[in-house]
């Protein structure tokens, strides 16, 4: 049926016809709903029938459980923090109604600006924000200001995205910029022990102690006061909307690892450079953070989350094989690094991703060469 | 006229020539030492631009770099003084950079590729459109970064208080202003701008 609609509108929105300036827009909608009549003609593409409307619904469908759970996470926190009576399904559209202004806000922005650049552009509109403007919600303390959202979303679809040529060129991953900028531009909201649990901001909520995460608490030097490894991997402790379980995060890796849409590599590569330093910072130990067990920061903060949706984007990954490894690996060991030595800031995960996105051209280039290099060693001299 | 007003718009020294960039980076948090330092680099190119000017006949071109150096130093150091001697908070705030206009690319280049070649007078207007051009972005670099960084214009507060979280509001500065990548994407952005209003003329 929908079919038929869009077949009888797609006359009028051709060029020269009266919706003509609307193409792109008509285009869009059309492509998210079907797959496309075209394949892709050009460059080195995998010849697929799914395009990339299609990747991105699996990531979103990926994305479900974290959102889900954090929702839930968000009520749970609440209750748990003021001392309310709540109950599942009570703690779940508390958290919702929390969550949903933020996804909204993130989407219209976002979208808004997409659609505008396709139209000034007369190009098709760029996918890759579907997921971006779901990952962004997923990374935000759920305190934070809606216009602050608004204004990261908008800093990094234009500074991150479109001035690099849209999706697929762009060098950062542009839900961790939305991040850093507000990481940047205001500490105080998203930083600290206020931000992490509904309602502790306001006046009321001075006398309750803590919200702090876990990552703050032992950076602070409060190991003893660190929630059990199961709260951890379930994901019953203060931080970002979507990040804190582990045990969601990995039912999401479990989804992009069976479709084939992220790569295994670099999330195995993200826990072993993690826990290879982590091992080597136990056996220096000069504080007890740093002695902490290494399958604590696999479970703390947003790593499990970073290293499944945001490590293995395949526009700002490293995209040779061996890269692959060595990109992961140095996330890992800077994620450690960060949190173990950066006084000011407690998560290492969103800076050490940023890094070496910024490095992955560099370690494709040096994995190319040296693939060039044993080649040549094979040809026989003086031939 | 065209020789001072190409070089505040078609041919802006920071915006198309991409020069001078450090110190348009450093001293622009807020507007009143942009303001000082633009001032301090258009008197100094547009008086040294007219002095090696008058001067293009009898320097030897062997040594022309150097003697080019001793006249925009003297300028420079007359300036420092004065700012030390009548706005000494400015001077603090400026620092090392008014000491920097000495290696100021835009006047060490208009120096070798206007004034040596050309009479002393438009060689001094030259010399002044480019220090307008280069104070003028300066000034608008310096206004979004204090208005959104601070909340502030000349030090005087321009958003009101209320608005502001703590007083119960719903805003909060920008720290990223204060931050030296902000001038760097500010002016990136006012570059962007500019290009794509030449190129629809």
């Amino acid at each position: 049926m929908l079919r038929n609609i869009l077949n009888k509108l797609k006359p009028s929105f051709e060029k020269g016809a009266r919706f003509g300036f609307l193409h792109s827009t008509f285009e869009a909608f059309e492509s998210f709903a079907f797959v496309p009549n075209t394949t892709t003609r050009s460059g080195a593409h995998v010849r697929d029938c799914n395009d990339l409307k299609r990747v991105m619904t699996v990531v979103i469908i990926a994305l479900m459980p974290a959102l889900f759970f954090g929702c839930w996470n968000i009520g749970y926190q609440h209750a748990h923090t003021f001392g309310v009576e709540m109950t599942f399904w009570g703690m779940w559209i508390y958290g919702f109604l929390r969550v949903l202004p933020i996804i909204i806000v993130s989407y219209v922005v976002g979208l808004g600006i997409e659609f505008t650049a396709a139209q000034l552009r007369g190009h098709e509109v760029n996918e890759g924000f579907l997921v971006t403007g779901m990952l962004i919600p997923l990374i935000m303390p759920v305190d934070v200001p809606l216009w602050m959202v608004g204004l990261a979303t908008a800093f990094a679809v234009i500074i991150g995205k479109e001035i690099f040529g849209g999706t697929g060129m762009n060098i950062f991953n542009p839900a961790l910029l939305a991040r850093a900028f507000i990481f940047f531009s205001y500490p105080s909201h998203i930083s600290g022990d206020r931000v992490w649990v509904a309602g502790l901001q306001s006046p009321s909520a001075v006398e309750v102690t803590t919200g702090a995460t876990p990552l703050a608490e032992a950076a602070a030097g409060h190991i003893d006061r660190l929630p059990s490894t199961a709260d951890l991997f379930f994901g019953l402790i203060p931080g970002s909307i979507g990040e804190t379980s582990t045990l969601a995060a990995l039912i999401g890796a479990v989804i992009l690892l069976y479709t084939g849409v992220a790569s295994w590599k670099i999330m195995c590569a993200c826990v072993a450079g993690l826990l290879t330093t982590g091992f080597l910072m136990n056996w220096l130990a000069v504080n007890p953070y740093m002695s902490l067990p290494p399958y604590y920061h696999l479970l703390m903060g947003g790593f499990a989350f970073g290293a499944v949706f945001m490590a293995t984007d395949p526009v700002t990954a490293a995209q040779t094989e061996t890269g692959k490894w060595l990109y992961g690996f140095l996330i890992g060991t800077l994620t450690i690094f960060i949190r173990l030595f950066n006084e000011g800031y407690p998560e290492g995960m969103m800076l050490a991703i940023l890094l070496m996105n910024a490095f992955a051209p560099l370690i494709d280039h040096y994995v190319v060469a040296a693939h060039i290099r044993r080649r040549l060693k094979r040809i026989p001299v003086n031939v | 006229m065209k020789l001072l007003t190409d070089p505040i718009h078609k041919n802006n020294p920071i915006t198309v020539l991409i020069l001078g960039i450090c110190s348009a980076l450093a001293v622009t948090v807020k507007l009143e030492p942009a303001l000082v330092m633009g001032l301090a680099v258009t008197i100094v190119t547009a008086s040294s631009s007219f002095i090696l000017s008058l001067l293009r006949n009898t320097i030897p071109p062997r040594i022309r770099i150097i003697v080019q150096l001793v006249v925009v130093a003297t300028f420079v150091i007359l300036i420092d003084q004065f700012l030390r001697a009548f706005a000494y908070d400015v001077s603090k705030q400026l620092s090392v950079f008014v000491g920097l206009i000495i290696t100021n690319c835009i006047i060490m280049g208009r120096i070798e590729a206007f004034a040596l070649g050309h009479k002393p007078w438009p060689s001094f207007i030259d010399g002044l459109g480019n220090g307008l051009g280069y104070g003028m972005i300066l000034i608008i670099v310096a206004f979004i970064r204090e208005l959104f960084g601070s909340g502030t214009l000349f030090g005087y507060q321009i958003i009101p208080e209320n608005w502001y979280i703590v007083h119960g509001g719903f805003y909060a500065n920008n720290g990223l202003m204060i931050l030296p990548p902000m001038a760097m994407i500010v002016v990136g952005i006012i570059i962007w701008i500019q290009r794509s209003i030449i190129r629809t003329h």
